[in-house]
Protein backbone atom coordinates (compact mmCIF):
# COMPACT_ATOMS: atom_id res chain seq x y z
CA UNK A 1 0.00 0.00 0.00
CA UNK A 2 1.66 3.27 -1.23
CA UNK A 3 0.68 6.47 -1.10
CA UNK A 4 -0.67 8.61 -3.99
CA UNK A 5 -1.45 12.30 -4.83
CA UNK A 6 -4.92 12.23 -6.02
CA UNK A 7 -4.82 16.10 -7.13
CA UNK A 8 -2.86 19.25 -6.88
CA UNK A 9 -2.81 22.89 -7.19
CA UNK A 10 -0.48 25.48 -7.76
CA UNK A 11 -0.49 29.42 -7.12
CA UNK A 12 1.76 32.35 -7.05
CA UNK A 13 1.20 35.87 -7.80
CA UNK A 14 1.18 35.52 -11.34
CA UNK A 15 -0.29 32.14 -12.28
CA UNK A 16 -2.39 29.09 -11.02
CA UNK A 17 -3.00 25.71 -12.25
CA UNK A 18 -4.88 22.32 -11.09
CA UNK A 19 -3.46 19.16 -12.18
CA UNK A 20 -0.94 20.94 -14.24
CA UNK A 21 -3.66 22.08 -16.03
CA UNK A 22 -3.47 26.35 -15.97
CA UNK A 23 -6.36 28.32 -14.62
CA UNK A 24 -7.41 31.11 -17.04
CA UNK A 25 -7.31 34.50 -14.66
CA UNK A 26 -8.74 37.76 -16.31
CA UNK A 27 -6.08 40.82 -16.07
CA UNK A 28 -7.08 43.38 -14.29
CA UNK A 29 -6.61 45.92 -11.64
CA UNK A 30 -6.75 43.25 -8.92
CA UNK A 31 -4.75 41.43 -7.04
CA UNK A 32 -3.85 38.07 -8.90
CA UNK A 33 -5.40 36.30 -5.68
CA UNK A 34 -8.74 38.20 -5.26
CA UNK A 35 -8.82 38.05 -9.56
CA UNK A 36 -8.48 34.01 -8.61
CA UNK A 37 -11.59 34.06 -6.42
CA UNK A 38 -13.51 35.75 -8.36
CA UNK A 39 -12.58 33.67 -11.51
CA UNK A 40 -13.48 30.21 -9.76
CA UNK A 41 -16.95 31.67 -8.34
CA UNK A 42 -16.26 31.12 -5.26
CA UNK A 43 -19.14 32.59 -2.81
CA UNK A 44 -17.31 33.07 0.68
CA UNK A 45 -17.27 36.69 2.02
CA UNK A 46 -14.55 35.22 5.01
CA UNK A 47 -11.93 34.96 2.02
CA UNK A 48 -11.30 39.11 2.20
CA UNK A 49 -10.91 39.33 5.97
CA UNK A 50 -8.02 35.91 5.63
CA UNK A 51 -4.20 37.54 5.31
CA UNK A 52 -2.01 36.68 2.80
CA UNK A 53 -1.13 33.10 3.82
CA UNK A 54 -4.49 31.92 4.42
CA UNK A 55 -6.12 33.56 1.07
CA UNK A 56 -3.38 30.68 -0.76
CA UNK A 57 -3.73 28.14 1.25
CA UNK A 58 -7.67 28.55 0.87
CA UNK A 59 -7.85 29.30 -2.88
CA UNK A 60 -5.05 26.10 -3.22
CA UNK A 61 -7.64 23.98 -1.52
CA UNK A 62 -10.70 25.66 -3.29
CA UNK A 63 -9.09 23.95 -6.58
CA UNK A 64 -8.60 20.67 -5.21
CA UNK A 65 -12.13 20.45 -3.92
CA UNK A 66 -14.18 22.46 -6.07
CA UNK A 67 -16.82 20.42 -7.84
CA UNK A 68 -16.33 17.56 -5.02
CA UNK A 69 -20.09 16.54 -4.07
CA UNK A 70 -18.91 15.73 -0.09
CA UNK A 71 -16.95 18.52 0.53
CA UNK A 72 -19.05 20.16 2.85
CA UNK A 73 -19.89 16.95 4.76
CA UNK A 74 -18.19 17.01 8.28
CA UNK A 75 -15.48 14.64 8.48
CA UNK A 76 -12.72 13.49 10.49
CA UNK A 77 -10.51 11.17 8.39
CA UNK A 78 -8.97 14.14 5.92
CA UNK A 79 -5.44 15.63 7.44
CA UNK A 80 -4.55 19.20 6.54
CA UNK A 81 -0.46 19.78 7.43
CA UNK A 82 0.78 22.95 6.27
CA UNK A 83 4.91 23.99 6.07
CA UNK A 84 6.78 27.02 4.99
CA UNK A 85 10.05 28.72 5.84
CA UNK A 86 8.59 32.34 7.41
CA UNK A 87 5.81 31.09 9.45
CA UNK A 88 3.17 34.15 9.94
CA UNK A 89 5.95 36.80 9.71
CA UNK A 90 4.10 39.25 7.17
CA UNK A 91 0.99 39.18 9.54
CA UNK A 92 3.66 39.43 12.78
CA UNK A 93 5.45 42.41 10.87
CA UNK A 94 1.62 44.17 9.88
CA UNK A 95 0.85 43.42 13.49
CA UNK A 96 4.16 44.85 15.06
CA UNK A 97 3.14 47.95 13.04
CA UNK A 98 0.39 48.27 15.29
CA UNK A 99 2.06 48.52 18.79
CA UNK A 100 4.88 51.29 18.19
CA UNK A 101 5.96 53.01 20.99
CA UNK A 102 4.38 56.40 22.17
CA UNK A 103 1.15 57.27 20.70
CA UNK A 104 1.34 54.97 17.46
CA UNK A 105 0.12 52.03 20.25
CA UNK A 106 -2.94 50.36 18.70
CA UNK A 107 -2.71 47.19 18.63
CA UNK A 108 -5.19 45.04 16.25
CA UNK A 109 -6.38 41.88 17.82
CA UNK A 110 -7.93 40.98 14.32
CA UNK A 111 -4.11 41.42 13.44
CA UNK A 112 -3.07 39.58 16.33
CA UNK A 113 -4.88 36.43 15.35
CA UNK A 114 -3.16 36.03 12.16
CA UNK A 115 0.24 35.98 13.63
CA UNK A 116 0.18 32.35 14.70
CA UNK A 117 0.32 30.06 10.89
CA UNK A 118 -1.13 27.36 11.64
CA UNK A 119 -4.34 29.93 10.75
CA UNK A 120 -4.51 28.56 7.44
CA UNK A 121 -5.07 24.78 8.05
CA UNK A 122 -7.86 26.32 10.30
CA UNK A 123 -9.44 28.37 7.34
CA UNK A 124 -9.99 25.34 5.41
CA UNK A 125 -10.91 23.58 7.82
CA UNK A 126 -13.78 25.48 8.66
CA UNK A 127 -14.51 26.02 4.63
CA UNK A 128 -14.60 22.54 4.03
CA UNK A 129 -15.75 21.05 7.41
CA UNK A 130 -12.85 18.80 8.35
CA UNK A 131 -12.49 17.69 11.42
CA UNK A 132 -9.45 15.34 11.03
CA UNK A 133 -5.52 16.68 12.53
CA UNK A 134 -4.46 19.97 12.16
CA UNK A 135 -0.78 20.65 11.62
CA UNK A 136 2.51 23.78 11.10
CA UNK A 137 5.45 23.31 9.96
CA UNK A 138 8.40 25.56 9.47
CA UNK A 139 11.38 24.68 7.83
CA UNK A 140 14.50 26.64 7.14
CA UNK A 141 14.23 25.55 3.24
CA UNK A 142 11.72 23.57 1.04
CA UNK A 143 12.17 20.30 2.02
CA UNK A 144 10.43 17.51 -0.02
CA UNK A 145 11.66 14.81 2.29
CA UNK A 146 10.19 16.29 5.26
CA UNK A 147 6.46 16.75 3.66
CA UNK A 148 7.12 12.56 2.71
CA UNK A 149 8.52 12.22 6.42
CA UNK A 150 5.75 14.16 8.19
CA UNK A 151 2.65 13.24 5.50
CA UNK A 152 3.81 9.59 5.51
CA UNK A 153 3.68 9.51 9.45
CA UNK A 154 0.56 11.25 9.95
CA UNK A 155 -1.51 8.20 8.99
CA UNK A 156 -0.11 6.18 12.11
CA UNK A 157 -3.05 8.18 12.81
CA UNK A 158 -5.88 5.24 12.27
CA UNK A 159 -8.26 8.08 11.67
CA UNK A 160 -6.83 9.42 8.60
CA UNK A 161 -7.00 8.20 5.54
CA UNK A 162 -5.88 11.34 3.11
CA UNK A 163 -3.81 13.99 3.72
CA UNK A 164 -4.10 17.80 2.56
CA UNK A 165 -0.38 18.97 2.52
CA UNK A 166 0.55 22.28 1.36
CA UNK A 167 3.35 24.21 1.04
CA UNK A 168 2.32 27.54 1.71
CA UNK A 169 4.90 30.91 1.74
CA UNK A 170 4.12 34.40 1.80
CA UNK A 171 6.64 36.65 3.03
CA UNK A 172 8.55 39.65 1.12
CA UNK A 173 8.89 38.95 -2.96
CA UNK A 174 8.30 34.94 -2.01
CA UNK A 175 4.37 34.25 -2.34
CA UNK A 176 3.31 30.42 -3.53
CA UNK A 177 1.54 27.49 -2.85
CA UNK A 178 1.60 24.26 -3.65
CA UNK A 179 -0.99 21.66 -2.23
CA UNK A 180 -1.27 18.00 -2.50
CA UNK A 181 -4.11 15.43 -2.09
CA UNK A 182 -2.80 12.09 -0.18
CA UNK A 183 -4.68 9.30 -0.28
CA UNK A 184 -3.67 5.66 0.30
CA UNK A 185 -4.08 3.45 -2.88
CA UNK A 186 -2.29 0.47 -4.43
CA UNK A 187 -2.50 0.35 -7.99
CA UNK A 188 0.18 1.33 -10.10
CA UNK A 189 -1.48 3.72 -12.76
CA UNK A 190 -1.58 6.81 -9.93
CA UNK A 191 1.31 9.14 -9.15
CA UNK A 192 3.46 8.43 -6.16
CA UNK A 193 3.60 11.00 -3.17
CA UNK A 194 7.12 11.04 -3.66
CA UNK A 195 10.25 13.25 -3.58
CA UNK A 196 10.52 13.05 -7.29
CA UNK A 197 7.10 13.90 -7.82
CA UNK A 198 7.00 16.83 -5.63
CA UNK A 199 9.84 18.31 -7.11
CA UNK A 200 8.57 17.39 -10.59
CA UNK A 201 5.05 19.08 -10.27
CA UNK A 202 6.25 21.96 -8.01
CA UNK A 203 8.63 22.94 -10.80
CA UNK A 204 5.66 22.36 -13.22
CA UNK A 205 3.59 24.86 -11.09
CA UNK A 206 6.28 27.72 -10.98
CA UNK A 207 6.92 27.58 -14.95
CA UNK A 208 3.12 28.12 -15.41
CA UNK B 1 4.55 3.09 22.27
CA UNK B 2 7.88 5.08 23.43
CA UNK B 3 9.23 5.45 26.51
CA UNK B 4 10.36 8.57 28.45
CA UNK B 5 14.26 8.55 29.10
CA UNK B 6 14.46 12.24 30.48
CA UNK B 7 12.93 15.44 31.49
CA UNK B 8 13.27 19.34 31.96
CA UNK B 9 11.09 22.27 33.22
CA UNK B 10 12.72 25.73 33.47
CA UNK B 11 10.35 28.32 34.66
CA UNK B 12 9.20 31.03 36.59
CA UNK B 13 9.36 28.15 39.57
CA UNK B 14 12.29 26.54 38.88
CA UNK B 15 15.09 25.06 36.67
CA UNK B 16 14.76 21.53 37.04
CA UNK B 17 11.75 19.53 36.78
CA UNK B 18 12.23 18.69 40.66
CA UNK B 19 12.37 22.20 41.78
CA UNK B 20 9.21 22.68 40.00
CA UNK B 21 7.31 19.68 40.72
CA UNK B 22 8.14 20.48 44.74
CA UNK B 23 6.42 23.84 43.92
CA UNK B 24 3.72 23.11 42.65
CA UNK B 25 2.95 20.19 45.17
CA UNK B 26 3.55 22.84 47.56
CA UNK B 27 0.86 25.29 45.83
CA UNK B 28 3.29 27.92 45.00
CA UNK B 29 2.55 29.97 41.59
CA UNK B 30 4.87 32.39 39.37
CA UNK B 31 2.59 34.85 38.87
CA UNK B 32 3.15 38.30 39.37
CA UNK B 33 1.85 42.18 38.41
CA UNK B 34 4.68 43.71 36.08
CA UNK B 35 5.28 46.66 34.86
CA UNK B 36 7.33 47.12 31.97
CA UNK B 37 8.33 45.89 28.43
CA UNK B 38 6.91 49.29 26.85
CA UNK B 39 3.94 48.43 27.58
CA UNK B 40 0.44 51.23 28.43
CA UNK B 41 -0.82 48.74 31.46
CA UNK B 42 0.91 46.46 33.78
CA UNK B 43 0.15 42.60 33.82
CA UNK B 44 -0.19 39.71 35.05
CA UNK B 45 2.57 37.05 34.31
CA UNK B 46 5.04 33.96 35.26
CA UNK B 47 8.46 34.91 34.13
CA UNK B 48 11.61 33.16 33.86
CA UNK B 49 14.65 35.08 36.44
CA UNK B 50 16.89 36.21 33.34
CA UNK B 51 19.97 37.19 35.92
CA UNK B 52 18.87 33.20 37.10
CA UNK B 53 18.93 31.82 33.60
CA UNK B 54 22.13 33.95 32.71
CA UNK B 55 24.28 32.74 36.08
CA UNK B 56 22.99 28.80 35.34
CA UNK B 57 23.73 29.00 31.31
CA UNK B 58 27.28 30.90 32.15
CA UNK B 59 28.15 33.17 29.30
CA UNK B 60 26.63 32.41 25.88
CA UNK B 61 26.26 35.95 24.95
CA UNK B 62 25.21 35.26 21.49
CA UNK B 63 22.18 33.45 22.56
CA UNK B 64 18.63 35.18 22.96
CA UNK B 65 17.09 34.19 26.51
CA UNK B 66 14.71 31.19 24.49
CA UNK B 67 17.78 29.92 23.05
CA UNK B 68 19.40 30.01 26.24
CA UNK B 69 16.41 28.44 28.22
CA UNK B 70 15.93 25.73 25.27
CA UNK B 71 19.50 24.85 25.70
CA UNK B 72 19.76 24.73 29.19
CA UNK B 73 17.03 22.71 29.32
CA UNK B 74 18.06 20.25 27.10
CA UNK B 75 20.96 20.05 28.59
CA UNK B 76 19.43 18.79 31.96
CA UNK B 77 17.13 16.71 30.51
CA UNK B 78 19.74 14.46 28.89
CA UNK B 79 22.40 14.49 31.82
CA UNK B 80 22.39 11.14 33.25
CA UNK B 81 20.52 9.52 30.72
CA UNK B 82 23.36 8.53 28.40
CA UNK B 83 21.82 9.85 25.21
CA UNK B 84 24.69 11.37 23.33
CA UNK B 85 22.54 13.72 21.10
CA UNK B 86 25.16 14.32 18.88
CA UNK B 87 24.21 11.42 17.06
CA UNK B 88 22.72 10.68 13.20
CA UNK B 89 19.76 8.70 15.04
CA UNK B 90 19.09 11.81 17.80
CA UNK B 91 16.10 14.07 16.15
CA UNK B 92 14.84 17.23 17.81
CA UNK B 93 11.61 18.48 17.91
CA UNK B 94 11.24 22.05 18.46
CA UNK B 95 8.07 23.58 19.68
CA UNK B 96 6.98 27.31 20.06
CA UNK B 97 4.54 29.91 18.81
CA UNK B 98 6.63 33.42 18.58
CA UNK B 99 10.30 32.01 19.12
CA UNK B 100 12.75 35.28 18.80
CA UNK B 101 9.36 37.46 17.94
CA UNK B 102 10.94 40.30 20.42
CA UNK B 103 13.47 40.84 17.39
CA UNK B 104 10.37 42.64 15.43
CA UNK B 105 10.39 45.47 17.72
CA UNK B 106 14.08 46.64 16.73
CA UNK B 107 14.66 47.97 13.37
CA UNK B 108 11.93 46.35 10.77
CA UNK B 109 14.76 46.99 7.99
CA UNK B 110 17.34 44.93 9.01
CA UNK B 111 15.09 41.88 9.69
CA UNK B 112 17.32 39.49 12.10
CA UNK B 113 17.14 36.15 10.48
CA UNK B 114 16.09 34.51 14.41
CA UNK B 115 12.60 35.39 14.00
CA UNK B 116 12.21 32.98 11.74
CA UNK B 117 11.18 29.81 13.99
CA UNK B 118 13.78 27.35 12.22
CA UNK B 119 16.67 29.71 13.24
CA UNK B 120 16.55 29.38 17.15
CA UNK B 121 15.20 25.54 16.89
CA UNK B 122 18.15 25.24 14.98
CA UNK B 123 21.11 27.08 17.11
CA UNK B 124 19.50 24.81 20.00
CA UNK B 125 20.04 21.44 18.29
CA UNK B 126 23.68 22.40 16.69
CA UNK B 127 24.81 23.78 20.14
CA UNK B 128 24.47 19.57 20.81
CA UNK B 129 26.37 19.08 17.17
CA UNK B 130 23.02 17.40 16.31
CA UNK B 131 23.65 16.72 12.29
CA UNK B 132 20.13 16.41 11.81
CA UNK B 133 17.40 19.44 10.76
CA UNK B 134 15.43 19.70 13.91
CA UNK B 135 11.35 19.40 13.07
CA UNK B 136 9.92 22.41 13.96
CA UNK B 137 6.35 22.82 14.83
CA UNK B 138 4.19 26.29 15.31
CA UNK B 139 0.54 24.93 15.66
CA UNK B 140 -0.38 27.56 18.63
CA UNK B 141 -0.96 26.51 22.04
CA UNK B 142 -1.30 22.74 21.14
CA UNK B 143 2.18 22.85 19.58
CA UNK B 144 3.83 21.08 22.39
CA UNK B 145 1.51 18.01 22.02
CA UNK B 146 1.63 18.27 18.08
CA UNK B 147 5.50 18.25 18.81
CA UNK B 148 5.56 14.71 21.46
CA UNK B 149 2.81 13.37 18.56
CA UNK B 150 5.19 14.11 15.65
CA UNK B 151 8.11 12.56 17.73
CA UNK B 152 6.05 9.23 18.94
CA UNK B 153 5.49 9.12 14.82
CA UNK B 154 9.00 9.04 13.90
CA UNK B 155 10.18 7.15 16.23
CA UNK B 156 7.38 4.48 15.55
CA UNK B 157 8.47 4.81 12.03
CA UNK B 158 12.12 4.19 12.63
CA UNK B 159 12.98 7.05 11.78
CA UNK B 160 14.99 7.91 14.81
CA UNK B 161 16.16 6.04 18.12
CA UNK B 162 15.80 9.07 20.35
CA UNK B 163 13.33 11.84 20.40
CA UNK B 164 14.44 15.27 22.20
CA UNK B 165 10.86 17.44 22.55
CA UNK B 166 11.70 21.08 23.19
CA UNK B 167 9.17 23.66 23.78
CA UNK B 168 10.09 27.06 24.23
CA UNK B 169 7.92 30.34 24.58
CA UNK B 170 9.73 33.45 26.01
CA UNK B 171 6.73 36.75 26.35
CA UNK B 172 7.15 39.94 24.88
CA UNK B 173 5.50 43.37 24.43
CA UNK B 174 4.17 41.50 21.12
CA UNK B 175 2.76 38.66 22.80
CA UNK B 176 1.73 40.71 25.91
CA UNK B 177 -0.47 43.28 23.65
CA UNK B 178 -1.61 40.55 21.64
CA UNK B 179 -3.58 39.16 24.32
CA UNK B 180 -4.50 41.95 26.09
CA UNK B 181 -6.27 43.19 22.63
CA UNK B 182 -8.03 40.08 23.17
CA UNK B 183 -9.06 41.20 26.68
CA UNK B 184 -8.04 37.30 27.35
CA UNK B 185 -5.90 38.58 30.58
CA UNK B 186 -7.02 38.14 33.33
CA UNK B 187 -5.60 41.04 36.11
CA UNK B 188 -5.69 38.43 38.85
CA UNK B 189 -3.88 35.01 39.76
CA UNK B 190 -6.29 33.10 37.38
CA UNK B 191 -8.55 30.61 38.57
CA UNK B 192 -8.71 27.64 35.58
CA UNK B 193 -12.82 25.74 35.91
CA UNK B 194 -13.77 27.98 39.17
CA UNK B 195 -16.68 29.73 38.32
CA UNK B 196 -16.01 33.21 38.71
CA UNK B 197 -12.98 32.67 36.03
CA UNK B 198 -11.60 35.82 34.49
CA UNK B 199 -9.16 35.22 32.04
CA UNK B 200 -5.74 33.59 31.79
CA UNK B 201 -2.31 34.77 33.07
CA UNK B 202 0.55 34.56 30.54
CA UNK B 203 4.08 33.03 31.19
CA UNK B 204 7.56 31.73 30.07
CA UNK B 205 9.15 28.37 30.07
CA UNK B 206 11.30 25.99 28.48
CA UNK B 207 10.83 22.23 28.72
CA UNK B 208 12.24 19.19 27.22
CA UNK B 209 11.21 15.49 27.18
CA UNK B 210 13.35 12.83 25.57
CA UNK B 211 11.82 9.82 24.45
CA UNK B 212 13.29 6.41 22.46
CA UNK B 213 10.96 3.54 21.24
CA UNK B 214 9.57 1.78 24.15
CA UNK B 215 10.72 -2.42 24.15
CA UNK B 216 9.27 -5.51 24.92
CA UNK B 217 8.04 -4.73 29.11
CA UNK B 218 9.46 -1.28 29.28
CA UNK B 219 9.17 0.35 32.70
CA UNK B 220 8.20 4.02 33.11
CA UNK B 221 6.26 6.26 31.67
CA UNK B 222 4.89 5.48 27.70
CA UNK B 223 3.35 7.78 25.55
CA UNK B 224 0.30 5.27 24.67
CA UNK B 225 -1.39 7.69 22.52
CA UNK B 226 -1.73 11.21 20.76
CA UNK B 227 -4.23 12.64 18.56
CA UNK B 228 -4.74 15.97 17.24
CA UNK B 229 -8.68 16.84 15.73
CA UNK B 230 -9.95 20.38 14.35
CA UNK B 231 -13.29 22.44 15.70
CA UNK B 232 -13.25 23.45 11.74
CA UNK B 233 -16.03 26.27 13.57
CA UNK B 234 -13.94 29.61 14.42
CA UNK B 235 -10.42 30.76 13.97
CA UNK B 236 -9.48 31.93 17.40
CA UNK B 237 -13.01 30.82 19.70
CA UNK B 238 -13.34 27.54 21.30
CA UNK B 239 -16.07 25.39 19.47
CA UNK B 240 -19.55 25.29 21.40
CA UNK B 241 -19.65 21.84 21.52
CA UNK B 242 -16.20 21.04 22.30
CA UNK B 243 -16.18 18.94 18.62
CA UNK B 244 -12.53 19.14 18.21
CA UNK B 245 -11.54 18.19 21.62
CA UNK B 246 -14.15 15.58 21.86
CA UNK B 247 -12.65 13.72 18.97
CA UNK B 248 -9.38 13.95 19.94
CA UNK B 249 -10.60 12.43 23.75
CA UNK B 250 -12.34 9.86 21.89
CA UNK B 251 -9.15 8.67 19.42
CA UNK B 252 -6.78 8.80 22.44
CA UNK B 253 -9.08 6.76 24.89
CA UNK B 254 -10.69 4.59 22.43
CA UNK B 255 -10.83 0.90 24.51
CA UNK B 256 -9.90 2.43 27.45
CA UNK B 257 -12.20 2.55 30.78
CA UNK B 258 -12.43 5.89 32.39
CA UNK B 259 -11.97 4.05 35.50
CA UNK B 260 -8.29 3.57 34.98
CA UNK B 261 -7.25 6.89 34.07
CA UNK B 262 -5.90 8.85 37.26
CA UNK B 263 -6.28 12.15 36.22
CA UNK B 264 -6.86 14.35 33.44
CA UNK B 265 -4.66 17.16 32.88
CA UNK B 266 -7.15 19.87 30.95
CA UNK B 267 -5.13 22.51 29.13
CA UNK B 268 -7.51 25.13 31.87
CA UNK B 269 -6.74 28.40 30.65
CA UNK B 270 -8.88 30.03 32.54
CA UNK B 271 -11.00 31.74 30.16
CA UNK B 272 -14.88 31.58 30.58
CA UNK B 273 -14.80 30.11 26.81
CA UNK B 274 -12.05 27.33 26.93
CA UNK B 275 -12.69 25.56 30.41
CA UNK B 276 -16.90 25.65 29.37
CA UNK B 277 -15.35 23.93 25.75
CA UNK B 278 -13.33 21.50 27.75
CA UNK B 279 -15.92 20.60 29.99
CA UNK B 280 -18.39 19.59 27.54
CA UNK B 281 -15.70 18.02 25.46
CA UNK B 282 -15.17 15.46 28.88
CA UNK B 283 -18.87 15.41 29.75
CA UNK B 284 -19.56 14.02 25.89
CA UNK B 285 -16.60 11.47 26.28
CA UNK B 286 -17.77 10.30 29.67
CA UNK B 287 -15.08 11.40 31.82
CA UNK B 288 -17.15 14.48 33.67
CA UNK B 289 -16.25 11.88 36.97
CA UNK B 290 -12.26 11.55 36.57
CA UNK B 291 -10.23 13.77 38.37
CA UNK B 292 -9.39 17.05 36.51
CA UNK B 293 -7.05 19.79 37.45
CA UNK B 294 -4.98 22.75 35.42
CA UNK B 295 -1.82 23.73 35.92
CA UNK B 296 -2.11 27.17 34.47
CA UNK B 297 -2.20 28.61 37.90
CA UNK B 298 1.51 27.97 38.73
CA UNK B 299 2.88 28.26 35.12
CA UNK B 300 0.41 30.65 33.98
CA UNK B 301 -0.43 29.52 29.92
CA UNK B 302 3.26 29.05 28.29
CA UNK B 303 1.73 28.67 24.72
CA UNK B 304 4.55 26.63 22.64
CA UNK B 305 5.86 25.50 25.72
CA UNK B 306 3.03 24.51 27.36
CA UNK B 307 2.24 21.24 25.76
CA UNK B 308 5.48 20.34 27.27
CA UNK B 309 5.67 21.27 30.70
CA UNK B 310 2.31 20.10 31.70
CA UNK B 311 2.79 16.98 30.15
CA UNK B 312 6.45 16.50 32.37
CA UNK B 313 5.25 17.60 35.40
CA UNK B 314 1.97 15.55 35.14
CA UNK B 315 4.07 12.71 34.55
CA UNK B 316 6.16 12.89 37.60
CA UNK B 317 2.66 13.01 39.78
CA UNK B 318 1.78 10.09 37.97
CA UNK B 319 5.16 8.54 38.56
CA UNK B 320 4.71 9.75 42.45
CA UNK B 321 1.19 8.46 42.10
CA UNK B 322 -0.28 11.53 42.78
CA UNK B 323 -2.89 13.55 41.68
CA UNK B 324 -2.09 17.46 41.62
CA UNK B 325 -4.28 19.93 43.27
CA UNK B 326 -5.65 22.16 40.35
CA UNK B 327 -4.76 26.38 42.26
CA UNK B 328 -7.20 28.65 41.84
CA UNK B 329 -10.56 26.66 42.09
CA UNK B 330 -13.14 27.25 44.29
CA UNK B 331 -17.11 26.98 42.97
CA UNK B 332 -17.80 24.50 40.48
CA UNK B 333 -19.82 25.39 37.41
CA UNK B 334 -23.29 24.69 37.57
CA UNK B 335 -23.75 23.65 34.12
CA UNK B 336 -21.46 21.04 32.91
CA UNK B 337 -20.15 20.00 36.61
CA UNK B 338 -16.38 18.19 36.62
CA UNK B 339 -14.96 16.51 39.52
CA UNK B 340 -11.90 19.14 39.53
CA UNK B 341 -9.44 18.02 41.79
CA UNK B 342 -9.33 20.31 45.13
CA UNK B 343 -6.48 18.92 46.64
CA UNK B 344 -3.69 16.48 46.77
CA UNK B 345 -4.66 13.58 46.59
CA UNK B 346 -3.33 9.48 46.32
CA UNK B 347 -3.66 7.23 42.96
CA UNK B 348 -2.82 3.91 42.30
CA UNK B 349 -3.86 4.23 38.38
CA UNK B 350 -2.09 4.15 35.38
CA UNK B 351 -3.09 6.63 32.89
CA UNK B 352 -3.46 10.16 32.61
CA UNK B 353 -4.49 12.64 30.01
CA UNK B 354 -3.10 15.79 28.76
CA UNK B 355 -5.43 17.59 26.94
CA UNK B 356 -4.78 21.22 24.86
CA UNK B 357 -6.34 23.60 22.56
CA UNK B 358 -5.60 26.40 20.68
CA UNK B 359 -6.92 29.17 18.33
CA UNK B 360 -6.68 27.47 14.63
CA UNK B 361 -9.38 24.94 16.65
CA UNK B 362 -6.75 22.48 17.10
CA UNK B 363 -7.31 20.52 20.11
CA UNK B 364 -5.35 17.60 21.32
CA UNK B 365 -5.16 14.32 23.93
CA UNK B 366 -2.24 12.87 24.54
CA UNK B 367 -2.48 9.15 26.51
CA UNK B 368 0.75 8.38 29.35
CA UNK B 369 0.73 5.26 30.51
CA UNK B 370 3.03 4.19 33.65
CA UNK B 371 4.38 0.64 33.75
CA UNK B 372 5.93 -0.39 37.12
CA UNK B 373 8.86 -3.02 36.88
CA UNK B 374 8.00 -6.32 37.57
CA UNK B 375 4.32 -6.14 37.36
CA UNK B 376 4.54 -7.72 34.02
CA UNK B 377 1.39 -5.20 33.19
Amino acid sequence: MGLVIRKYSYINDRVASVDGRAIPVPAGEEKFLTALYRARRVDYPRFFKMDALSKLGFLASELIFEGDASRFTPRDHVAILCFNRSSSLESDAAYQATIRHGEEYFPSPSLFVYTLPNIVTAEIAIRNRLHGETAFYVLERFDPRALVGRVGEAFQDAATRAVLVAWVESFRDSREVFMMLVEKNDTIFDLPFSVESIVELLNRGRNG
Amino acid sequence: MIAWVGDNVISSLGFTTDENYRAVLAGQSGARLHDGMGLPEPFMASLIDRERLNDEFGGGDGYTPLEKAAILSVTRAAAGTGVDLSGERVLFFFSSTKGNVFLLDGDPATLDDRVYLWRPAALVSRHFNNPNDPVVISNACISGASAQVAARRALEAGACDHAVVVGAEMLSRFIISGFQSLKALSPEPCRPFDAARAGLNLGEAAATVIYKRAGEGEAGILLARGAVRNDANHISGPSRTGEGSFLALEAALDGISPDDVAFINAHGTATPYNDRMEAIALTRAGLAAVPVNSLKAHFGHTLGAAGVVESVISARALREGTILASKGYREQEPEYPLNVATRVAPTGKRYFVKMLSGFGGCNAALLYKKVGHGTGH
